[in-house]
């Protein structure tokens, strides 16, 4: 039988392509592994609980109630959404926590496998899935409240809920491939998630998240720029069966996302060694 | 016979670490973005680098095993970590054929609030077996760490041993072409540490061994290839594991003498090796003669008893005598003992001798003094056992 042979050298990683397959088949092959952890992490995180998995309903269920109460008390009136309120921040702040949870999770899982990492040779590509499946884990509990939502509204079905998924898959895409990026440094330097997290705090009021788009002003420019809004936008409409006003656009941030994730994969696969080796 | 198949070649094999935390950052960044070009260019030393491994060599075949030696921070763990493809060489090129398996911590995914059953399965998946492999090994791995009845227990509530049982009962799972293992089998307790050799020494002659330990009689029984490394560099590099063992001895001189219990009777003076002050060298076979000289500083009636324990390198007690003279009136203030050891069997290398001090009525401690005398013995024969057993033999 002929052995597999692997080098280890300095080496030029300029083909890209060769890099790309040899990720894609450590995604392929560590399957199992990347289930694995995001189960342990799982099982782990409610263990550890009477209330367990509850948890993970109690949580949505609150923050939607707030959000209907400030609205049925007239605290809080925003402009007309087109829908009823409760669902435009519900489906609003569902979308954006999956972005930025998308955007931290490879960071995260990395981070917290450092131990792994400096000691044993696994696909470390593993870790991306793992955290991709721990969101999708979080994220399908509220979803499901969402769906709820949805009838109780009154919005009633309609054939572009069909398309939630899709919606979620570009949520994710787009979300993990500005992870990628950013995890080489921020596992580095450690001001890096800082600045992912203050900026978002702000990046949240220039995108429709809990309010529309004004009318004019500078602000309308500024949201219609951001990447993010045609995200959000047109997610919400797949699932209140609005007609999405920013569809193209959309298509347009996806369609970028794609090649991009692939050399986010590849960037994150030969920067690892240089992570192991100085903050591991 | 056929040489066997080179598993692993290591050619050239040089890294640099950085000593500051800040600046090691910022070359990290650095690296970052040079990785992504044309990244062949020779290795220079940038401002506060250092050498971690430099320039290592070996081929390493089928059933072979390389022992790494040399004291804290020589690099044989960059070196390792090299090996198993963890971080890249500066410099050099690594060459492995085959399945790789490192054995650097065992219980690699553990969650401790996890059961020991579900963490084989977080364990085996980062070690790289599939879900039906482990399902298949799940009752071979329970039975093998011996922990049955812990095994739905959490981790948490292990002691260290049993994690670690548990851990290289999945990880001898593995049938690797190529096995490196670091310390680890220094925990555990002696029936652990015989299980774990019995274990290498069936993989052992399919597979090509990589081995790090401080533990000199853990290299001489599995290694017949020695590197010793000292500041990055190969210092010995050979089949001669005597000679290599030999060597990284000599790194550690202890030669600090430690009173470690002092009544306050007697005053230690001084000690003569077979009549000198000097540093003493002795052939194998020879007598040692060895006297000391106290001064009595309270009254003692009769002269003490003496017990000499010698040490060899690693410090491990070899051997003892007890100096049980006659009852000796003491009549001055000044005390001399003239001990001989008749045919000194030791093997070649450094011996220390530690010394107690007893009364002779009642057998209360006086004096202990610790790493008190050193002496070499110089034989024809390199043994990495401490005493060369006098041997006759017919052969027919």
């Amino acid at each position: 039988m002929q052995l597999e042979t692997k080098i280890y050298q300095k080496e030029n990683n300029t083909n890209i392509p060769k890099l790309l397959k040899e990720s894609l088949k450590d995604i392929w092959e560590s399957r199992f592994l990347a289930r694995q952890l995001a189960e342990r992490d799982i099982k782990a995180q409610y263990r550890q609980s009477y209330f367990g998995i509850l948890w993970a309903f109690i949580t949505p269920l609150l923050t939607a109630a707030v959000w209907i109460f400030l609205n049925l008390s007239g605290t809080v009136q925003v402009s007309d959404t087109g829908i009823p309120y409760p669902i435009y921040v519900f489906s609003g702040t569902l979308l954006w926590s999956i972005i930025t949870e998308a955007i931290n999770s490879p960071s995260q899982s990395t981070s917290s496998a450092r131990g792994l990492l400096s000691k044993i040779n696994f696909p470390k590509e593993a870790l991306i899935i793992s955290g991709i499946y721990k969101l999708l884990f979080n994220s399908a509990i509220k979803i499901a409240f969402l769906v709820v939502f949805v009838f109780l509204f009154g919005l009633g079905f309609h054939w572009s809920l069909l398309l939630l998924p899709f919606a979620i898959f570009g949520a994710l895409l787009f979300g993990t491939t500005i992870g990628l990026f950013i995890t080489p440094i921020g596992m580095l330097y450690t001001d890096v998630s800082k600045i992912i997290s203050i900026g978002f705090r702000f990046l949240m009021f220039i995108t429709p998240v809990l309010y529309t788009i004004p009318e004019e002003g500078i602000m309308r420019t500024v949201m219609q720029l951001n990447p993010m809004t045609p995200i959000i936008l047109t997610s919400r409409d797949m699932i209140t069966g609005a007609t999405p006003e920013y569809l193209g656009y959309y298509l347009v941030v996806l369609l970028l996302c794609i090649p991009l994730f692939f050399i986010g994969l590849v960037s994150y696969r030969v920067s690892i060694p240089i992570i192991v080796e100085r903050s591991a | 016979m056929d040489e066997k198949e080179i598993l692993v070649k290591a050619e050239g094999i040089s890294k640099k670490f950085c000593l500051d935390l800040k600046t090691s950052l910022k070359y990290g960044v650095q690296d970052l973005f040079a990785n992504f070009g044309r990244n062949n260019k020779a290795a220079v030393l940038r401002e506060k680098e250092f050498w971690a491994v430099r320039d290592i060599n070996f081929e390493l075949r089928r059933g072979e095993c390389l022992g790494l030696i040399g004291h804290n921070g020589a690099g044989k763990s960059t070196l390792l970590k090299i090996l198993n493809g963890l971080i890249k060489p500066d410099e050099g090129k690594v060459t492995i054929k085959g399945k790789v398996s490192a054995l650097i911590e065992l219980g690699a995914g553990f969650n401790p609030i996890l059961s020991g059953r579900e963490n084989i399965y977080n364990n085996g998946a980062v070690l790289g077996f599939t879900k039906k492999e482990i399902d298949a090994k799940a009752e071979e791995i329970i039975d093998f760490a011996e922990i049955r009845e812990f095994i739905d227990m959490p981790v948490q509530n292990y002691s260290s041993g049993m994690k670690v049982r548990l851990g290289f009962a999945v990880a001898a799972q593995m049938e690797p072409d190529v096995l490196i293992i670091d310390e680890v089998l220094a925990v555990g307790d002696l029936g652990f540490v015989l299980k774990c050799f019995k274990t290498i020494d069936t993989i052992l002659p399919n597979t090509a061994i990589v081995f790090v330990s401080h533990s000199m009689p853990m290299i001489a029984r599995i290694c017949n290839q020695v590197i010793l490394m000292e500041r990055g560099k190969s210092d010995y590099k050979g089949y001669d594991i005597v000679k290599g063992i030999g060597l990284y001895y000599n790194k550690f001189s202890n030669n600090n003498k430690a009173i470690i219990f002092d009544e306050g009777t007697l005053l230690f003076n001084s000690y003569k090796l077979n009549n000198s002050n000097k540093k003493l060298i002795i052939k194998r076979g020879e007598d040692l003669r060895i006297n000391l000289n106290f001064n009595v500083v309270k009254k003692l009636d009769y002269a003490p008893l003496i017990y000499l324990e010698f040490r060899d390198k690693e410090q491990r007690p070899i051997a003892g005598t007890i100096v049980n003279e006659l009852k000796t009136e003491i009549n001055s203030d000044e005390l001399n003992y003239d001990i001989t050891i008749k045919n000194v069997l030791f093997s070649l290398g450094l011996y220390s001798i530690d010394l107690s001090v007893s009364s002779f009525e009642n057998k209360t401690p006086i004096l202990r003094i610790n790493n008190l005398i050193s002496f070499q013995v110089d034989s024809e024969n390199q043994m990495w056992v401490p005493i060369e057993l006098e041997s006759e033999c017919k052969v027919y």
